[in-house]
């Protein structure tokens, strides 16, 4: 049944006005109802583009704030990849002092707006939460991301962003490569110091994952512009259009255009495919490709954008991820009729946020576990028209701690779809590598980095999914942070 | 940045433009593409091959036949108009070295980027054959071009209204009969001919280079849109190519997934014609 945004606001005034200003012992603040996230209506959302997640009214968020029991060992903030202070920014909004509470989670975070929406909260900062441990379940934690973005968002609605100090010109220069969440988040670091920094991106515009990947529904491309803004005003310069390895080599930035360092954030960026016999017909996609006509390229709005995207029926969504779910429930809103995600485990093992499952399946996609591919069928004219899948059963963990999928013999079916998206993760792009050969990278591509981010070159730093593999905005974001500490202690 | 300083109209559907872009024609070597956009918030990027480039002037020159939206709307612009978005170079170069002799096919529109890989391969010492081809003479481009940096150039239409009345891969065959065969074949064109190019040279043993312009959307790497197969393996036309073995590529797969969107091109491209009329119609009253 889905709930109001309406109706979740005035349950929280009742609770509210029985908690309010009251001293709380642990067991009455455990005793509180955690706040539903209010979200579009599922009927309505599956037609529009706009964001599913609508955000927390002040009274959810005051209510929420009193679940939280102000540990002194603070569990939370170890499972925070960037050590916000969580518990002072959620005492801050329990007391309504919310510019209070912005502050303290930008003492460590740049982006609260993004990751309060993006961050996987389930299995970092909720799930060492004591409320959850009580409860035994970490989806009863306190609502921190929740509470992160509400404040963040009172910040932009209040027109209160702040533009952060630049100390006066050093007079030395540092390039950032790429402008996703770990370039963004080093360009801005750096610039704090005073150094001029240009941040170079490959495409028309700046933002890397969270403008090319995450579809508008689950973050807003507004948010992330304004970021961008911000990063503008602390004179940060933006390349786009300009390819480092192509337009122009790592080396020299260095050698001949006068960067004292250079950060890379390249991102994952090459997808990978399954391997399997007719993965080239027409109707096949990696997640990236179809993601990126419909979020970045606009595909969606079929009137307006030039670039086309493909007319589809039955997809199938082939991925246990964030990104499998963007692109399914993409699929969804561009009118497909039937969308399956298949995944060749259960849905205890899927890395997706649980919020975005729980959202995938009020939209309407089936899922189909502890399946995968083993063969995509063409009609005569190369197009996907149906694809064999296999079933599994869970065996032993394997090295990931999850148990392995073994493959049940004699389990073909065929099952009809014009649509095949693969979203199985990506692999590191060669580009850099391939035209800087000093730089050492391991057997999957990532480039190999020290402690303090630093790479096999003497002022060359990396961070990011180039380096980490496929992983999280926050965890990109933190290693941005920590490269551009080192960078700004080199110069 | 990206200012049209030149435009040049080739034959009916055929133009060459000029743009101004000092980075891409510093870096820039033969073999090599560009990604373009029209406009930042709705339009499509699209690759096109560099046909020259002058560091100098810092300029670099893409011909280009009006076939989809992108590439109408393109011919629309004048000298003195921007692009507001380019990126590049983009692409693996053309490997360039004494090969000994070189066949450089050339079909309708690659010929235009095969002529700064038959002048790199000319001045590398090799000699250099030329052969291109078109449907009929006002199609023919840059055949005087051709002529000053090859050592023979052959022309061939469809219709014999210049050169030889035949396919280009009559002459081909029998450069591959003769003793010594070429060392080495470079083709570029539609995919159709560079399919009977690369079947042409393959029982003579001639290696032959294709050059693939498939759909992009980042030209990059990250999206996998280009794909093609190559020897039984998914190559990416964006990072691993554009050039690949002649003889190892799939070009059926490919022509097939060059016509995934065949049916909203038509839409647009009908679409496209009627807004253009419209704004020539009001630039006219």
């Amino acid at each position: 049944m889905h709930i109001s945004a309406e109706e979740l606001k005035k349950n929280a005034q009742l609770i509210l006005s029985e908690i309010k200003d009251k001293t709380l012992s642990n067991k009455e603040r455990t005793a509180i109802p955690l706040q539903e996230m209010p979200a579009q209506d599922p009927k309505v959302r599956i037609n529009n583009m706009e964001e599913v997640a609508e955000g927390y009214s002040v009274e959810q968020a005051l209510v929420e704030s009193h679940r939280c029991l102000q540990c002194a060992s603070a569990p939370c903030i170890e499972g925070c990849p960037v050590q916000i202070n969580i518990p002072g920014f959620i005492k801050a909004i329990e007391e309504e002092n919310f510019e209070k509470s912005i502050g303290i989670i930008k003492e460590a975070s740049l982006l609260p707006s993004i990751c309060g929406r993006v961050c996987p909260q389930e299995s970092q900062c909720q799930e060492k939460c004591t409320v959850g441990k009580i409860f035994k379940d970490p989806n009863k934690s306190v609502s921190i991301g929740r509470l992160e973005r509400f404040v963040a968002d009172w910040e932009a609605s209040e027109a209160k962003r702040s533009i952060p100090e630049v100390k006066p010109s050093t007079g030395k220069k540092v390039a950032v490569i790429g402008s996703g969440p770990a370039g963004i988040t080093a360009a801005a670091d750096i610039a704090k110091e005073g150094h001029e920094v240009v941040v170079f991106e490959a495409f028309h515009k700046p933002g890397g994952v969270m403008i090319y990947g995450i579809p508008e529904f689950r973050l807003p491309k507004k948010i992330v512009e304004d970021e961008i803004e911000t990063l503008k005003k602390m004179n940060v310069t933006i390349k786009q259009n300009f390819l480092i390895g192509r337009s122009r080599t790592l080396k020299d930035l260095l050698e001949k255009d006068g960067f004292s360092a250079v950060f890379i954030g390249t991102g994952a960026g090459l997808p990978k495919f399954m391997g399997i016999e007719g993965e080239n017909l027409v109707g096949v996609f990696s997640a990236n490709e179809y993601l990126t006509r419909s979020n970045l390229m606009k595909a969606y709005k079929k009137d307006a954008s030039a670039t086309p995207i493909y007319p589809s029926k039955k997809v199938m969504v082939f991925g246990g991820g964030n990104v499998a779910m963007d692109a399914a429930r993409t699929a969804v809103r561009l009118g497909a009729e039937e969308v399956s995600i298949v995944y060749r485990r259960t849905e205890a093992e899927m890395p997706a946020r649980v919020e975005e499952v729980a959202h995938a399946k009020e939209e309407g996609i089936k899922f189909k576990l502890l399946e995968n591919a083993s063969k995509i069928i063409g009609d005569d004219k190369g197009r996907v028209k149906a694809v064999e899948l296999v079933s599994f059963e869970l065996g032993e963990p394997d090295s990931s701690g999850r148990r392995r999928p073994v493959l049940i013999k004699d389990s073909e079916q065929v099952v009809e779809a014009d649509t095949v998206i693969v979203a199985i993760g990506n692999e590191s792009n060669p580009l850099i590598k391939q035209t800087t050969q000093e730089l050492e990278v391991n057997k999957y591509g990532n480039i190999i980095v020290d402690e303090n981010c630093k790479t096999s070159m003497d002022r060359v730093y990396a961070g990011g999914d180039i380096v980490l593999g496929a992983a999280t905005v926050i965890l990109a974001m933190g290693e941005g942070r920590k490269a551009a500490a080192a960078i700004n202690k080199l110069l | 940045m990206n200012r049209i300083i030149l435009k040049k109209q080739l034959s009916d559907d055929v133009f060459m433009m000029k743009i101004a872009a000092p980075h891409i024609a510093e870096e820039r070597k033969p073999g090599q593409f560009v990604i373009l956009q029209l406009d930042t918030d709705f339009g499509e990027r699209i690759p096109l091959t560099i046909a020259d480039a002058d560091p100098k002037e810092g300029s670099v020159t893409i011909i280009f036949q009006t076939v989809g939206n992108t590439t109408h709307r393109l011919s629309s612009l004048n000298e003195g108009d921007k692009i507001q978005n380019l990126l590049g170079p983009l692409g693996q170069p053309t490997q360039i070295k004494n090969f000994g002799s070189v066949v450089c096919v050339g079909g309708g529109i690659g010929v235009a980027p095969l002529h700064p890989i038959a002048k790199a391969l000319k001045q590398a010492g090799n000699h250099v054959t030329v052969i291109i081809g078109a449907r009929n003479k006002d199609l023919l481009i840059l055949e005087e071009e051709m002529k000053a940096i090859s050592d023979e150039l052959i022309i061939c239409t469809d219709d014999g209204s210049k050169g030889r009345k035949d396919l280009v891969t009559a002459p081909l065959k029998e450069l591959c009969e003769k003793n010594p065969k070429p060392d080495l074949a470079v083709a570029i064109g539609p995919p159709i001919m560079m399919k009977f190019v690369a079947l042409t040279t393959k029982p003579y043993g001639v290696h032959t280079v294709v050059s693939l312009n498939t759909i992009m959307v980042d030209g990059t790497g990250m999206c996998g849109g280009c794909r093609v197969t190559v020897d039984g393996k998914t190559k990416f036309v964006c990072v691993d190519g554009p050039e690949f073995d002649g003889h190892l590529v799939d070009f059926d797969n490919m022509m097939l997934r060059l016509g995934s969107y065949k049916i909203k091109e038509e839409e647009d491209h009908h679409k496209c014609h009627l807004d253009l009329q419209i704004e020539q119609l009001q630039k006219n009253s």
